[in-house]
């Protein structure tokens, strides 16, 4: 690779004139590094990013603690809102993304309680700081992989709902509204759960904590997956679309810029 | 007394005569000067005490957010005891503002309560601090309690941001507005010069009533931990 590499830049150079041939070597060897140096802190970031997802994901596919009982909570969520509401056909139409939404994110903080806590009590949250990376590309590790858990109920959901509630919910635009809705929460809430993990009461701080912050990003994800779901026209969600776009740059920029002062210690 | 300068003091008690004066005057202004409302009538007066409390509250959660990043960068804790306040006196006025709502909504919508938008995220930005506090008494490590403080003080501020942009932006809101909307394009009531002459005095006196408040939850806090730390001498004096 490195020979041919050098191969064709003095070949270009040899066209030129006499002179060129002394700067040949010291164009050359620059150059390479030059090239790798401006690469290599997006590669690193991101295999960091990479990998404490992976880990999160292999230590889950080892013990499945968290998404059995994640995926049973939805389908318990789903019944007993049926039984709760009373449902026939026509108010099942009408409740169906009020019961995606509260499940996802009922079952969502489960998993993100669970998750931060176990890294605690563990300690291997010391040793995730004391590795010399970036705080943020922690952060965001933990957000893919927290992300993926809740990617995996709402997928649960959506094939639940659609057997139980007799409805077509798999549309394209429907399932990019529960990715946008799930990126937001998911960021916002591993911001807060890694404060609530140091609470004395941390399964309740968190719902507290999370809830008033996401239900802003939660009422327009609820409004847009509605609209989509009665086929209404583009111009009825929108506003709810863009909005839930906004929030998710919001949270992203914010807890990015936050989370260094969370975890310092 | 060697922990409060006398000048302080002094100013802190003209500031509470000043505010103490300007709230009678915005209630005599409210009351006598301004005419009833040619729509709402006699119910509109509680309006100027309505976005009056709402403005102090706004003034102490932004405040809260300044308090929050200055804690951030400088890791003073005079700034976590001005968050502390700040959160304390916005929640107090934000909860004026919703019962003023409420008693206004009666005769007007005809109930004290109705899942419109603004109300509803008047209630989150409401819930948001009230989880402000309890975060706080949360956790026991005074050093962490004040970092996670500040950190929250700042992204509950969205649910206050949310709260202000909402009634432009969903077309579905009954709660009327000064401006254009989108749900009235050209704005809702018509506003005469007694009605804004009352508004900016009742706003101006809700703004030093919340500055005076917040003055005096910094001193109440200053004791408290200035107490802390006499106990904290005598027992390790003891010991």
């Amino acid at each position: 690779m490195t020979s041919t590499r050098e191969q064709s830049r003095t070949d270009i150079h040899a066209d030129t004139p006499v002179e060129t041939q002394a700067e040949v070597p010291p164009q050359v060897t620059p150059a390479a590094p030059r090239v790798r140096k401006r690469r290599r802190p997006v590669t690193a970031y991101w295999r960091v990013v990479g990998t404490i997802a992976w880990k999160d994901l292999r230590a889950e596919m080892r013990s499945r603690e968290l998404i059995n009982s994640m995926a049973l909570f939805t389908a318990m969520v789903v019944m007993v809102f049926s039984l709760a509401l009373e449902l026939d056909a026509q108010a099942r139409r009408s409740v169906v993304t009020g019961v995606l939404w509260v499940a996802i994110v009922f079952a969502g903080m489960l998993g993100l309680s669970r998750s931060l806590a176990a890294e605690k009590d563990r300690g291997s949250l010391d040793a995730l700081l004391l590795a010399p990376i970036d705080r943020s590309a922690l952060f965001f590790g933990k957000v893919i992989g927290n992300l993926l858990f809740v990617l995996v109920v709402a997928a649960v959901l959506l094939v639940l709902l659609t057997i139980m509630f007799d409805m077509a919910l798999m549309k394209p635009l429907l399932l990019l509204v529960v990715l946008l809705g799930s990126v937001g929460f998911t960021t916002v809430g591993t911001l807060l759960a890694s404060m609530s993990v140091h609470a004395r009461a941390r399964e309740t701080l968190l719902p507290i904590l999370l809830l008033p912050v996401v239900l802003p990003l939660l009422l327009s994800a609820i409004r847009a997956s509605s609209a989509i779901l009665e086929d209404l026209p583009t111009v009825e969600w929108r506003s709810n679309l863009e909005l839930l776009v906004i929030a998710d740059v919001i949270f992203l920029v914010g807890a990015y810029a936050l989370f260094d002062f969370v975890v310092e210690e | 007394m060697t922990t409060y300068a006398e000048g302080r003091t002094r100013l802190l008690r003209n500031l509470t005569y000043a505010a103490a004066i300007l709230f009678v005057l915005a209630l005599l202004m409210d009351f006598f000067y301004v005419g009833p409302e040619a729509q709402q009538g006699e119910a509109q007066r509680i309006f100027y005490v309505h976005l009056g409390s709402f403005l102090g509250a706004f003034i102490g959660f932004t405040a809260a957010v300044v308090a929050g990043i200055r804690y951030l960068r400088s890791r003073d804790p005079k700034w976590d005891t001005l968050g502390l306040s700040s959160v304390e006196v916005g929640l107090g006025l934000s909860t004026i503002t919703i019962v003023t709502g409420m008693f206004w909504a009666k005769p007007i919508w005809n109930v004290y309560w109705t899942w419109e938008p603004r109300l509803t995220s008047v209630t989150i930005m409401w819930l948001a601090y009230a989880a402000y506090m309890m975060l706080r008494a949360g956790i026991e490590d005074p050093e962490r309690r004040r970092r996670f403080a500040a950190v929250y003080g700042i992204v509950a501020f969205s649910s206050v941001l949310f709260t202000v942009i909402i009634i432009r932006v969903r077309p579905d809101t009954i709660h009327p507005a000064i401006g254009p909307t989108q749900a009235s394009p050209e704005g809702e009531f018509e506003i005469t010069p007694r009605i804004r002459d009352t508004l900016f005095f009742n706003l101006f006196t809700f703004g030093v009533i919340a500055v005076t408040l917040i003055w005096y939850r910094i001193r109440l806090e200053n004791l408290f931990l200035h107490i802390e730390r006499r106990k904290m001498d005598l027992l390790s004096q003891e010991g």
